[in-house]
């Protein structure tokens, strides 16, 4: 592979672990003495910086395109919400544009006949960007309230340089800013507890994310001796890449916003294998 | 005048639907000649999002000057203000016979702010 591969780490359920994987695996690259970046698309509550600690250099404000109708122009026929598939625009005796529910798609200023919208942006979040030591880092941060995510995940991505391996902190479920995240990716790594529930929302996220094309491996976190995803990963073919298991201290080192390597030497190790782990997956 | 009930069901010998943008039908009634015609809002029932701003859209364009419903929320509120649509408020579900005569008899409140919170898919 020329350029170097993107990592998305995701999961169905929230809390199993995607941070914690993706942080520890941007360290360990270090060690292989990779370039990385660190790339949060989990925009309603990027978290990686509270154990990165990055130094933010920039801050960029990310916004939509949405419609301002001329009213003086406007002939009131309407084409406007007519072409709206998501009824942003009202067709009264002037059209009345909802904003908040504008998905920045255009279509609104091209079918208008006389020119009557342009389109002005509406902020909806920040990138922030920055380094963590050798570690390039990127974050969304979406405005509070804000119900559209998936050009900010954009942006978030857009800050990827080809030159480092790239790992996606990807939000939680199975919706749309995961499918942002992880298009374009060259693996998903998908974090899971072996619990009943863990395991149902990875299967969720597996139905989600195979039709994509995108290859896809499984981290058990938390690992307890329970079985039942290691019996689902061989039914469905998919690359059981690490166990961890289940650590008391991991969850103090983790509670006070501190890197596992520190304090848990032996911990550098297992996130190293499962670099290499991926590396031959890819 | 032309008012547009929020109906269960296509007369107005059935219940109000509490619901202004997602309603079954809407009723077109005229006070002064009492002739009713129901209009289906299937598209908007099933709408991912903005069923209230379409339903606005759809009584502007059957030329309601109020429309007697139970709850109608910020986006659609914006919408009918912007149509010079009044709104009267229904408390609980009634016959559509009932709701219209106590509009007659100037007993529905007028909403003068929205009163259900928006939706998010």
């Amino acid at each position: 592979m020329n350029r170097s591969p993107v990592i998305a780490i995701a999961s169905g359920k929230g809390g199993t672990g995607k941070t914690t994987v993706a942080i520890h695996l941007a360290a360990a690259l270090l060690f292989h003495k990779r370039s990385v970046q660190y790339l949060d698309c989990d925009v309603e509550e990027p978290n990686g910086h509270l154990f990165l600690k990055p130094r933010i250099v920039s801050s960029e404000t990310v916004g939509i395109p949405v419609p301002a109708v001329d009213a003086a122009t406007c002939t009131s026929c309407g084409k406007c919400a007519e072409v709206c598939e998501f009824n942003a625009i009202a067709r009264l005796k002037k059209p009345l544009v909802f904003p908040e529910l504008c998905h920045g798609c255009g279509a609104c200023a091209l079918v208008c006949p006389v020119g009557a919208i342009h389109e002005t942006p509406r902020a909806i979040g920040v990138v922030e960007s920055g380094h963590a030591g050798s570690i390039a880092f990127a974050q969304g941060r979406l405005n509070i309230g804000e119900p559209m995510s998936l050009p900010l995940i954009r942006a978030v991505k857009a800050k990827r340089n080809p030159e480092a391996v790239a790992l996606l902190d990807a939000p939680p479920g199975t919706a749309c800013p995961v499918v942002a995240t992880v298009r374009g990716a060259d693996f998903v790594v998908l974090v899971t507890e072996p619990t009943p529930f863990g395991l149902h929302d990875l299967s969720l996220a597996v139905d989600t994310l195979l039709p994509m094309g995108v290859p896809l491996g499984i981290v058990v976190n938390r690992a307890d001796g329970d079985l039942r995803v290691h019996d689902y990963c061989r039914e469905h073919h998919l690359p059981l890449l690490a166990e961890l298991p289940d650590d008391r201290r991991v969850a103090e080192t983790y509670a006070r916003g501190e890197l596992l390597f520190d304090c848990l030497p032996e911990w550098r190790e297992r996130f190293e294998n499962l670099w290499t782990r991926i590396e031959e997956q890819l | 005048m032309k008012v547009a009930l929020t109906s269960s069901a296509k007369t107005l010998a059935d219940p109000i639907d509490m619901h202004f943008g997602r309603a079954k039908f809407f009723i077109l009634a005229d006070t002064e000649t009492g002739k009713a015609v129901a209009h289906d809002n299937a598209q908007n029932l099933h709408a991912a999002q903005g069923a209230g701003i379409q339903a606005a859209e759809t009584v502007a364009r059957l030329g309601a000057e109020t429309v007697i419903t139970g709850s109608v929320g910020p986006k659609a509120y914006r919408a009918l203000q912007a149509a010079g649509i009044k709104i009267a408020l229904v408390e609980a579900v009634c016959p559509g016979t009932e709701a219209l005569r106590r509009f007659k008899d100037n007993e529905l409140p007028v909403l003068d702010k929205p009163n259900s919170e928006g939706h998010w898919v």
